[in-house]
């Protein structure tokens, strides 16, 4: 299993960002995106999840292989922790949410509504749903906000045992995991022309 | 796909949101009427039937801002559209859940509105009838043109602009279908007419309203 990226270019909005971005990922490697802020971190990932296309350049994925995990976790408040996680677990078509409970030490929390969680445990229950997936490639976008060091620590753990497994892991951090990970910086692969594409309504053709 | 149904009917009736909503909406636009046009039960019940239409329209027309507008803002429908769902089937779903919510309590309790309008008792069936075969084109085009707007803030008021013409032809012709059996005439026509574009917009919509997903959330 492989993930290919070659030169691949994408825009945020109408503006385009990055350009003349390749990297290959073969099972069981991460990769961390680095960049100042607005450099186009995340337009990469959504483009690689497949929420946009992309405006040149080829992503190689094997199919439904992929999961996403945004800004925001995608929980439902007025649901329980355990049953936000039943439900992706269903939809995903996997069964069993103990490990991912376990995985971030969730297991007091399974009756609470995610409405009553702080910040730090929706992160955490956010980040759990990635290990029911069961998909192989991980696509986390800035996965340690408003965690503590404890449970940076248990995520850095659940990321290291998805490679050992044979997964993949990108995502877009500015902390330091301790995971053999490579690094891409993005500065230099800012898009030089900052035009707006001619083409605005492209989509709708 | 049936868990997405599952949650989507916990959360409208957890979160208090369309389930309660659109039916007292409903009931109070009937409840008004006679107050507006006056007691007198022959005008009423020229009125009943369209009431019960418009009534039922603009109440499917409330909820319809929620069926994606809170998974945008928590980030769900992103994590959705990955996921491997067919993203027709999500919004097919979607448009289920909001009938189950609205559509199917309002076919229910028009007949008992329809007493409050003095309707004509040979049209308590055909109401039932007609809105139970229209009702789902209206959640249909509804959650088309929510997702036409999906991503707007405040786009409840675009999405009424949009939506309203399109309810138009299903307005005609299930209000006729019931007109025309209280007034005695064969209405196999409108019946015909309301059940073609029910079938047709359950068809076309799903992949329309999937296509305007992918473009919005670019």
């Amino acid at each position: 299993m492989e993930l290919v990226v070659k030169n691949v270019a994408c825009a945020r909005g109408s503006l385009r960002v990055i350009e003349g971005v390749s990297f290959t990922l073969r099972a069981g490697e991460a990769l961390v995106l680095r960049g100042p802020n607005g450099i186009g971190k995340t337009t990469l990932l959504r483009t690689i999840a497949g929420l946009q296309p992309a405006l040149e350049g080829q992503i190689e994925l094997p199919e439904d292989a992929v999961a996403y995990a945004g800004h925001a976790d995608g929980l439902k408040g007025p649901l329980s922790v355990a049953q936000n996680l039943t439900f992706w677990a269903s939809i995903y078509g996997t069964r069993g949410i103990e490990c991912a409970l376990e995985a971030f030490d969730m297991t007091a929390l399974l009756d609470r509504q995610a409405q009553d969680l702080s910040a730090g445990q929706k992160r955490r229950l956010g980040l759990a749903r990635m290990e029911v997936t069961g998909r192989p490639i991980w696509i986390l976008d800035e996965p340690t906000v408003s965690l503590d060091a404890a449970n940076t620590a248990l995520f850095a753990a659940m990321v290291a045992r998805h490679l050992d497994a044979g997964g993949i892991a990108l995502m877009a951090t500015h902390i330091e995991l301790g995971l053999e990970a490579k690094v891409l910086d993005l500065t230099p692969f800012k898009a030089r022309d900052d035009a707006p594409e001619p083409f605005l309504d492209g989509g709708f053709l | 796909m049936r868990a997405l149904l599952f949650r989507d009917l916990a959360l409208a009736v957890k979160a208090g949101g369309g389930f309660g909503l659109s039916l007292a909406f409903f009931l109070i636009v009937v409840v008004l009427v006679p107050f507006g046009v006056g007691p007198d039960t022959g005008v009423l019940r020229e009125v009943a039937t369209g009431v019960l239409w418009v009534g039922a329209l603009l109440a499917c027309l409330l909820s319809l801002d929620r069926i994606f507008q809170l998974d945008y803002e928590d980030g769900s429908l992103d994590l959705l559209v990955t996921s491997p769902l067919p993203l027709e089937g999500l919004v097919a779903v979607k448009a289920l859940a909001h009938w189950l919510t609205t559509g199917l309590p309002l076919t229910l309790v028009a007949p008992i509105l329809g007493v409050l309008l003095n309707l004509d008792p040979s049209g308590f069936g055909w109401i039932v009838a007609s809105l139970a075969l229209g009702t789902p084109a209206l959640s249909m085009i509804g959650t088309f043109g929510a997702a036409l707007t999906v991503g707007l803030k405040r786009g409840g008021l675009l999405l009424s602009l949009l939506v309203l013409p399109l309810y138009v032809p299903t307005l005609i012709f299930g209000a006729e279908t019931v007109r025309r059996a209280v007034d005695g005439f064969d209405n196999t026509t409108p019946l015909l007419m309301l059940s073609g574009i029910t079938l047709g917009t359950l068809a076309i919509l799903p992949f329309a309203a999937a296509a305007a997903i992918r473009i919005n959330l670019r």
